[in-house]
């Protein structure tokens, strides 16, 4: 491997590590809070890309200036994430939260199948791809590679500003510090006033409103296909149980090493792209159980 | 999910256990296990092309229970389709190696490798419980579904493997001769596999996995390895899904990686939450209404057919969590309580 594919590798690893850092975040964001890991967050993952593709061929056709991407694709996030996560929430999980685990899981899959079959109904099965944006910001020259200024600098950088607004918004507002109070137990939150069922809906549009930027921003450099959605759950599952469930500094480093160890075997074992990150999450967690970023819990008898 | 019925029974050879007369309700799930059979047997008298579908919803209905002994324990897992579809590929390799095997032997093979597969994932996956014990499965069964697709020059990638009919027991049948044999040996195993599984699960180990969902703290105090019970009830869930993967292959004459996918997956839950755990003939009730459903949908609601599963599956939980089974399971229980009064 020369300089330049090293080089190459560790930028496609980062930007990579980008997207699957925003969409882990918003299952765990949901999981700290709710416990239930949400398999449907594939569904807001491609509905997200969708809905960003059918925006921006709206826009090209309109001649709007692809700019505008920074408001919309937000925009877009925001809005799928309020109308499907928003629904699924009163529709489904707020009727589960004191359910069995196993039905819990089940319920979600469910609304996952739903959620497929969906896409499909609303945007067929034709791949979609846009890249205006990515056309329109051009491309780079870094240590001797061109690479485009958007997986470059946009992707990591939505990223980085996701995570510490995150951070900011959970330790010093009001709303995040209930979420946090709600997430450490949700019985003595509701002692303190909280409205539990507000913050829950809140977190659950917020956790699929994340899921639908990652879609977004990642239909901008690849070709939206149907199944998509599957793929990323597990996946970014891979990222958020190597991490830790509920850890979101734990995902920022685990999303960087699985991207990372993906783009380095797509240049040098290309058979076993597939296999790395589940290879990586398969030996974290032989060794540590709960995650490399988490403390394991005494089990109550 | 609810408590199974369970008879524990303590008949060991030198004791005798004074049976306590007392009055049954009415056996409906003898009766419906009874029908199932009949029906799957006559059906095809009457509509020939009802053949293949009956050996589907049997293949269906044997995977689903595999997946219902694990439920028992309170896993779900997501993935069990990777063993089906990993049978199917070694009865598809065997047969191509060795052209001269009859189908009964690649119904063992692959059942024997569905089983040893089912160990190697079982002794890493068995560790891990509820959330992660199903997207474990889901996991492994995503990356044998993507490297089946990848290694082309091996495995056929998407377009899979074609197998040309084996003997059955020794005689070269004709397509239709072969697929009446593949229909009356599908309901045999069926019939056998559900009174085995019957039996081990009111058996010791039965009985401890079912004790792995109440408490399984408890179950370590008593001396009970978790582990090793857990192993066993995986390791007999992917056996039933390898045999269900064989005879499916066989009677489709192609493997595909399709088979391992993760709607497959979801199916055989499915299939298995709609028939119920309480009683073994719950996964095959749920297999026909699957399988006929299934044949309807084709014609009438082929984009919606995942958006049907999944409300189903929904109403499923929030309404009848312990399915058809559990229903029949529960209305026996009531009448034999009611009469003894």
């Amino acid at each position: 491997m020369n300089q330049e594919l090293f080089f190459l590798a560790i930028l496609d690893g980062l930007s990579y590590a980008a997207l699957l850092f925003l969409v882990a975040l918003g299952i765990t964001l949901v999981f700290g809070v709710m416990n239930i890991i949400n398999m449907a967050h594939g569904g807001f993952f491609a509905i997200g890309g969708y809905a960003a593709a059918s925006v921006g061929i709206w826009a090209a056709a309109a001649q709007v200036s692809p700019l505008w991407s920074f408001i919309m694709l937000p925009l877009v996030a925001i809005a799928v994430g309020a109308l499907f996560g928003g629904l699924m929430e009163t529709c489904l999980m707020r009727r589960i939260y004191d359910k069995d685990p196993v039905l819990q899981l089940l319920i979600t899959f469910a609304a996952f199948m739903i959620f497929e079959d969906l896409q499909r109904m609303i945007w067929g099965t034709q791949p979609y791809s846009v890249s205006e944006i990515v056309n329109y910001l051009g491309v780079a020259e870094v240590m001797g590679i061109t690479y485009t200024y958007y997986q470059l600098l946009v992707l990591p950088g939505v990223a980085l500003v996701v995570f510490f607004a995150l951070r900011y918004f959970l330790r010093r507002s009001l709303i995040g510090r209930q979420v946090v109070a709600v997430a450490h137990h949700r019985e003595v939150a509701t002692a303190m006033g909280i409205n539990v069922k507000r913050i829950c809906l809140l977190t659950f549009i917020a956790g699929s409103a994340l899921g639908a930027l990652g879609g977004a921003l990642a239909v901008q450099t690849t070709s939206w296909v149907a199944g998509i959605g599957a793929e990323m759950i597990v996946l970014s599952f891979a990222v958020v149980a190597t991490a830790g469930l509920g850890q979101i500094e734990g995902a920022l480093i685990a999303a960087i090493m699985i991207g990372l160890a993906r783009a380095f075997s797509v240049y040098l074992l290309p058979e076993l792209e597939v296999l790395v990150p589940y290879l990586i999450m398969t030996l974290v967690l032989l060794f540590r159980p709960q995650g490399l970023f988490s403390v394991a819990k005494a089990r109550r008898v | 999910m609810s408590k199974p019925e369970t008879s524990i029974s303590l008949a060991a050879p030198d004791i005798k256990v004074p049976r306590i007369e007392r009055k049954t309700g009415v056996p409906y799930t003898k009766i419906a296990a009874a029908l199932l059979v009949v029906s799957a047997l006559l059906m095809p008298v009457v509509l020939p092309w009802l053949k293949t579908p009956v050996i589907f919803a049997a293949c269906f209905g044997i995977a689903a229970l595999g997946v219902s002994i694990l439920i028992r324990a309170g896993q779900v897992s997501f993935g069990h389709a990777m063993f089906a579809c990993a049978a199917g590929y070694a009865v598809a390799f065997a047969a191509r190696w060795w052209s001269q095997l009859d189908s009964v032997v690649l119904l063992v093979i692959g059942t024997a490798f569905g089983a040893f597969f089912g160990l190697v994932v079982g002794l890493f996956v068995v560790r891990y419980r509820a959330i992660f014990f199903g997207m474990l499965n889901l996991a492994l069964s995503m990356v044998l579904f993507a490297v089946l697709g990848k290694f082309f020059h091996l495995t056929g990638g998407t377009d899979g493997l074609r197998l040309a009919r084996s003997s059955f027991l020794g005689m070269q049948l004709e397509r239709d001769d072969f697929e009446t044999a593949l229909l009356i040996s599908a309901v045999v195993l069926a019939v056998t596999v559900g009174v085995l599984v019957q039996r081990y699960l009111s058996s010791v180990a039965g009985q401890a996995l079912t004790a792995i969902k109440t408490n399984e703290t408890r179950l370590e105090y008593v001396g009970l390895s978790t582990y090793r019970i857990l192993l066993v009830g995986y390791v007999l869930s992917a056996a039933l899904c390898g045999l269900s993967g064989a005879m499916f292959v066989i009677a489709q004459g192609l493997v595909t990686p399709e088979m391992g996918y993760w709607i497959r997956s979801g199916e055989f839950i499915f299939i298995a939450i709609l028939g119920g755990i309480a009683h073994p003939v719950g996964a095959f009730l749920g297999a026909a209404i699957f399988e006929f459903v299934k044949l309807f949908a084709a014609a009438y609601l082929t984009g919606a057919w995942q958006m049907v599963l999944g409300i189903v599956l929904i109403a499923m939980v929030f309404f009848a969590p312990m399915g058809i089974s559990g229903l029949m399971v529960r209305l026996q229980a009531k009448q034999s309580k009611g009469e003894n009064r």
